[in-house]
């Protein structure tokens, strides 16, 4: 399944699954990435999916290139059955006071507020990966006629929790950081628990989530 | 009742707990973090008779000043830096790669690193300081790790646990050499850039920029054209990638850079010249080099045996 594995420097391998970014070959992916973390093969000491990719780091102390590479060509992949996925339903306001973009959404999609919430909210979105910063969750796909470019200029501070679209994809910003996303309403839900020794995050590659609009009241009195 | 403690008198730059860092964490966009210079961080820990892996106080450029509070403890710094010790009968110069012993009511001054950026404090005791993953160090980006995830701050207190009795003292002679060259392998996205953009990265000189700290080196100099895309579909990042982005400035990732990248990667710094390159100051000229795999693996192996010896010359 995988098309081609080379080195990323010294103490990597880098297994690519084709160019296509889309739920068959990110499935894959996450199938290397699940079956490969299960094993816990001695040496490998990081995993990193993404749409398209993965990324195996390796302590260059214990072994190299052609050794992780004989045994990543030799694994034996798990069933999908066994991925364990799950489906998370994420509540979001869209008050004003959260959706920082939407009108420029509007401009640049000519669709209005209701119309670009309606499908977002009819839509079950697929987690490609998580990463970039602690826990944030990259969700696709959206309609081809939701789909517009980051903001010309980032915000230097996106608060916590704000969920936002660019091209195929929806994320949420898990605390608050510099970013480029067209923001559309917030979740009071924790996404990343940095005080969790085990799974932190809360949305993992694979996961199913979909969207549940509140009110500005629920939103404030969000209790887990 | 905590009776062993540093009370910080000045914080220093950017002075963090670390360690070795956190592994398999990448893939939920938790980086390695841990010491920058690694070979540094082992030898003050053998130094002062601690696990190789224990907590240290890692600082860049200036260090902090500490006032010591509790019974005798041994210390020891390594790197390249200028530091003193004042006790009750006077002041002392300090030596990298020696062991000093502190006692109740000294004060440590680090006063700075001397044309390198990291430096590194072990002591013979153990730092009351939380672990978060199997590690302690510190992110200030994703405020994991250590102190809350910050760095720091004046007027803080840092306990200690466990007080090692036993105070021998250890010394070795040992030299930070520089490294002008850095040897890279190329990067999956090599033939992203132009024949002349190429030819830039591997004959002209970049200058590292002030914008540069534990996440990332920016570099400046002459621009490296890309002819294909200045994007790539985002995807996983390791320590050492060299990004260029769509201003042809090329970004080397440090030990707590972001997990996924969506820029061009021209090449990889090798293992074997990380913890030199990390020392480089801003304003310095640097030159990439290329190597194979094979010469990469090999160096890296010498260089982890020469790290070895000096730890067994303790």
């Amino acid at each position: 399944m995988i098309k081609n594995i080379l080195n990323l420097g010294d103490a990597a391998l880098y297994c690519d699954f084709g160019k296509d970014v889309n739920k068959d070959t990110n499935t894959k992916v996450i199938r290397y990435f699940k079956s490969i973390k299960n094993k816990n093969i001695d040496g490998i000491n990081n995993l990193t999916p993404s749409y398209n990719k993965l990324i195996i780091s390796y302590d260059l102390k214990k072994t190299n290139f052609k050794e992780i590479k004989k045994k990543i060509e030799n694994l034996n992949i798990d069933n999908l059955d066994n991925l364990k996925n799950q489906k998370i339903e994420v509540p979001i306001c869209t008050d004003h006071i959260f959706s920082l973009d939407i009108k420029r959404l509007e401009t640049k999609l000519k669709l209005d507020r209701d119309k670009i919430y309606e499908n977002f909210f009819n839509k079950e979105f697929f987690c490609y990966m998580t990463g970039f910063i602690a826990g944030m969750p990259f969700l696709g796909d959206l309609d081809k006629n939701m789909r517009v470019k980051r903001l010309e200029t980032p915000r230097v501070k996106v608060p916590k929790g704000s969920v936002g679209l660019t091209e195929q994809f929806a994320n949420i910003y898990t605390f608050e950081s510099p970013g480029g996303w067209n923001i559309i309403g917030n979740t009071p839900l924790n996404i990343f628990e940095s005080s969790k020794e085990i799974e932190p995050n809360l949305i993992n590659p694979g996961d199913t989530v979909v969207f549940k609009n509140i009110t500005k009241d629920q939103h404030q009195n969000y209790n887990e | 009742m905590n009776k062993n403690y540093f009370k910080i008198l000045r914080a220093g730059i950017n002075t963090t707990f670390q360690d070795q860092g956190r592994k398999n964490l990448y893939h939920i966009g938790i980086p390695f973090s841990g010491a920058m210079d690694n070979r540094n961080y082992l030898l003050a820990n053998q130094l002062v008779g601690n696990k190789l892996e224990s907590p240290v106080l890692e600082f860049a450029y200036q260090g902090p000043l500490l006032e010591y509070i509790g019974e005798k403890i041994n210390i020891a710094v390594t790197g390249d830096v200028n530091f003193s010790i004042k006790k009750n009968n006077g002041l002392i110069r300090g030596n990298c790669y020696e062991t000093f012993t502190l006692e109740n009511g000294d004060v440590l001054d680090i006063l700075s690193t001397n044309k390198s950026v990291y430096g590194y404090l072990a002591i013979s005791a153990k730092f009351d300081i939380k672990y978060q993953w199997s590690s302690c160090s510190t992110n200030t980006k994703a405020n994991i790790g250590a102190n809350g995830g910050r760095k720091l701050e004046i007027n803080q207190k840092i306990n200690l646990l466990k007080v090692n009795q036993n105070l021998n003292s250890k010394k070795i002679n040992y030299i930070n050499t520089r490294l002008i060259n850095i040897r890279v392998i190329k990067g999956t996205n090599f033939d992203y850039f132009s024949k002349e953009g190429k030819k830039i990265f591997f004959e002209e000189e970049f200058t590292i920029s002030k914008l540069s700290d534990r996440m990332g080196m920016r570099l400046e100099g002459p621009k490296i054209k890309n002819i294909v895309d200045t994007n790539i579909k985002s995807e996983g990042l390791i320590k050492g990638v060299i990004q260029v982005p769509a201003d042809g400035n090329p970004i080397i990732m440090l030990s707590d850079h972001g997990t996924i990248g969506g820029y061009p990667k021209i090449g990889v710094v090798i293992s074997a010249d990380y913890d030199k390159l990390v020392q480089i100051t801003p304003g310095s000229k640097i030159k990439f080099e290329e190597v194979e795999l094979s010469s990469a693996e090999t160096l890296f192996k010498l260089y982890e045996l020469e790290t070895q010896n000096l730890i067994s010359q303790i």
